[in-house]
């Protein structure tokens, strides 16, 4: 028996992800900047003000610290609260909110005081929003014990990530990217909560693993189509939840296919990137034929020219050109 | 007056409620006096360390809010919070195990001095950031709010927060959202070593405050008397739908920022000049005039905190350490069985 597809988009899997949320569970509220009247800054939540009232679709001030914090108190005082972040570049104005409280205050209480609270934000680049709204910071949430970081790139984790992280009883913060709500694409009709523990192979291959998440996800599935035309076979794996971060799939693939590629927006320099490079040297070194690759993001801050922002972008070609300096055979 | 006219008159002063609710504050202020008294010896031995900031001067504030709080409701502070969670009741073996660092501790050690956690109680920490305890108050009194509890959630400060964006934040949005908090802001001058003339054009705080829209108080924080009776009013307007209150309550720090602190920034007269004021002095005083409390009370009072006060070090000292094992406890709440996967 096949499921019934529907046709939708990551924002209408995100949003029916929020709708059943808020119908489901009275403790559930969204708090956050325009995500009433305005419908949300890349109209997530737009609707949902009309269909929940504003105690539980609440328009926050420009203080990021503040509605974080309060996010923070509430999850503490029995609600499960859903924060939206507008981008990940004025997240940083709450840091001190989640890397001081949220994922602290569990382990200072000695267990006493958990924080079930979802923080959403964008993440990425790719839209030309230049230096200050375009970055790919979840590699440094993904740094913090105490948090568990989640990055959907389908539909299925934008309409199913969100049920399970609710149901943590710990701060989950999920990245979408902002290149992603638009995407289309068809989904089951009865389509809900996913797991948020593990990585998934998004295409199988024998030649080589391509590891990423999020919005290269899909620059990568192209990747692999080039790859295929030149006869390489590689097998893509989405990492899903970068903290904490599930080896077994990764470095199991690439114990498979002795070649690795890691695909991070971030930048390189002490990046998520570099942290699964060294996982893939600790665990599989004797299975690997070449070095590990790497294709992240320039180290500038992202450019507003679109030729420059795309220079600047890990992109289906310097994906496949990194697999095949991979696939070269080794000089003895 | 003849010496048996005093003494009948005495007896029947010492049995009323307010003799007997005074001698409850100053038995919690004398307790938190000795509390910390006995943190500085124990610092200056070497037996407990990290940061730890006395309280000593300030008990009059403490003592005053929390007397005006029932047990549902819930309290947030500072690094500067042993005479906050004195008393609010934790018990003294707690938080001295805490100071040593053992599992038997009110945060099981994990926290320390400044990190002291208790939910029974509603004691929800112990924040060593500046300021950070202020968001998450008003999120506790947001949760309270969306589901019709009827609890206050009071959040210390002190002068220096006022200087932070999450206190301007937090102030605006309480008041905004007419959360159920009530804003403690300890001024005790001193921004550590920042007079508060250095660090804030406006140093009248409560007048700041009172911008955001809620109604913001100056009390004397040296007259235990004074701080209750308006933490009794603002608690009460709260609960009645009024939206936050704001005390400033002004006091002194005897002792410096904190046991590291060489107290360079402060004249020694000023420091005299406050210790004039001593809150209990002054709440000593009041009670012998009235003629509730003698010489005798005030020292089996002394004897009895003293006596808490040693016990609880003892035990502490006593109490087994946490094994290493366990070392990665309490990061997340659903893995700790099974050792957290990073």
């Amino acid at each position: 028996m096949t499921a019934t597809l529907v046709e939708t988009t990551y924002r209408e899997a995100l949003r029916a992800a929020l709708r059943e949320a808020l119908s489901e569970d009275e403790r559930v509220f969204l708090m956050g900047e325009d995500v009433g009247s305005y419908g949300g800054c890349f109209a997530v939540s737009l609707g949902l003000l009309e269909e929940f009232g504003p105690e539980r679709i609440r328009d926050t001030p420009l203080s990021e610290s503040a509605f974080v914090g309060a996010g923070i108190g509430a999850a503490l005082g029995g609600m499960r609260p859903i924060v939206e972040i507008m981008t990940v570049n004025f997240s940083l104005l709450a840091l001190d909110q989640i890397m001081n409280n949220a994922a602290s205050l569990l382990h200072m209480s000695g267990g006493q005081f958990n924080v079930p609270l979802v923080i959403r934000m964008t993440t990425g680049a790719g839209r030309q929003l230049a230096a200050q709204h375009s970055h790919s910071l979840e590699g440094w949430y993904a740094h913090i014990p105490g948090l568990r970081i989640l990055a959907p790139a389908t539909l299925e984790d934008a309409r199913g990530m969100l049920p399970t992280a609710l149901r943590d009883p710990d701060p989950v913060l999920i990245f979408e990217h902002g290149s992603l709500y638009n995407m289309k694409g068809t989904l089951a009709a009865d389509a809900g909560a996913v797991d948020i523990d593990r990585a998934v192979v998004r295409r199988p291959g024998d030649d080589v693993t391509l590891i990423t998440y999020g919005g290269t996800l899909g620059k990568t599935l192209e990747a692999a189509d080039l790859l295929a035309a030149d006869g390489i076979s590689a097998e893509v794996v989405d990492l899903r939840t970068l903290r904490p971060l599930d080896d077994e799939t990764f470095v199991g693939s690439v114990r498979r296919t002795h070649r690795a590629v890691v695909v991070d927006e971030g930048w390189r320099s002490g990046s998520l990137s570099a942290e699964i490079s060294a996982r893939i040297m600790e665990q599989a070194l004797y299975d690997l034929e070449a070095p590990v690759e790497r294709v992240c993001t320039a180290e500038v801050p992202m450019p507003y020219p679109k030729h420059l922002e795309d220079a600047a972008l890990p992109q289906p070609d310097t994906i496949a050109a990194a697999a095949r300096r991979a696939m070269r055979p080794v000089a003895v | 007056m003849n010496a048996r006219r005093a003494a009948v008159a005495a007896e029947p002063e010492q049995s009323t409620p307010e003799a007997a609710h005074r001698r409850e504050l100053l038995r919690t202020m004398l307790l938190i006096r000795r509390f910390e008294e006995a943190c500085a010896e124990l610092y200056s031995a070497a037996r407990i360390r990290g940061f730890v900031h006395l309280y000593v001067g300030e008990e009059a504030v403490a003592t005053g809010v929390m007397a005006a709080l029932g047990p549902d409701d819930a309290v947030v502070s500072t690094y500067r919070e042993h005479g906050h969670a004195l008393a609010r009741g934790l018990p003294v073996d707690s938080l001295m195990a805490e100071m040593f660092g053992k599992q038997s501790g009110c945060s099981g050690g994990r926290g320390g001095s400044m990190h002291l956690f208790d939910s029974s109680r509603h004691f929800v920490g112990g924040n060593a950031v500046v300021a950070a305890g202020i968001p998450l108050a008003i999120g506790l009194a947001l949760a309270d709010k969306l589901q019709h509890r009827d609890r206050v959630t009071v959040c210390f400060f002190g002068e220096g927060a006022a200087a932070e964006g999450e206190f301007h934040e937090a102030l605006n949005l309480a008041t905004l959202w007419r959360l159920p908090v009530l804003f403690c802001c300890e001024n005790n001058l001193y921004a550590m070593g920042t007079a508060i003339a250095k660090e804030h054009a406006q140093t009248d705080l409560a007048l700041r405050a009172e911008s955001y829209g809620l109604a913001a108080w100056p009390v004397d924080g040296m007259d235990v008397f004074a701080v209750e009776s308006a933490a009794r009013r603002a608690v009460e307007a709260i609960r009645g739908g009024a939206g936050p209150h704001f005390l400033e309550l002004r006091t002194f720090r005897f002792r410096a920022h904190s046991m590291y602190d060489p107290d360079r920034y402060r004249e020694k007269v000023e420091i005299e000049h406050w210790k004039e004021h001593d809150p209990i002095d002054a709440l000593v005083a009041t009670m012998r005039a009235a003629g509730q409390l003698d010489d005798a009370d005030l020292e089996a009072t002394r004897d009895e905190v003293a006596g808490l006060v040693a016990a609880a070090v003892d035990a502490a000292e006593a109490a087994p350490i946490e094994p290493v094992e366990s070392l990665t406890r309490f990061v997340t709440s659903d893995r700790e069985a099974e050792g957290s996967r990073t």
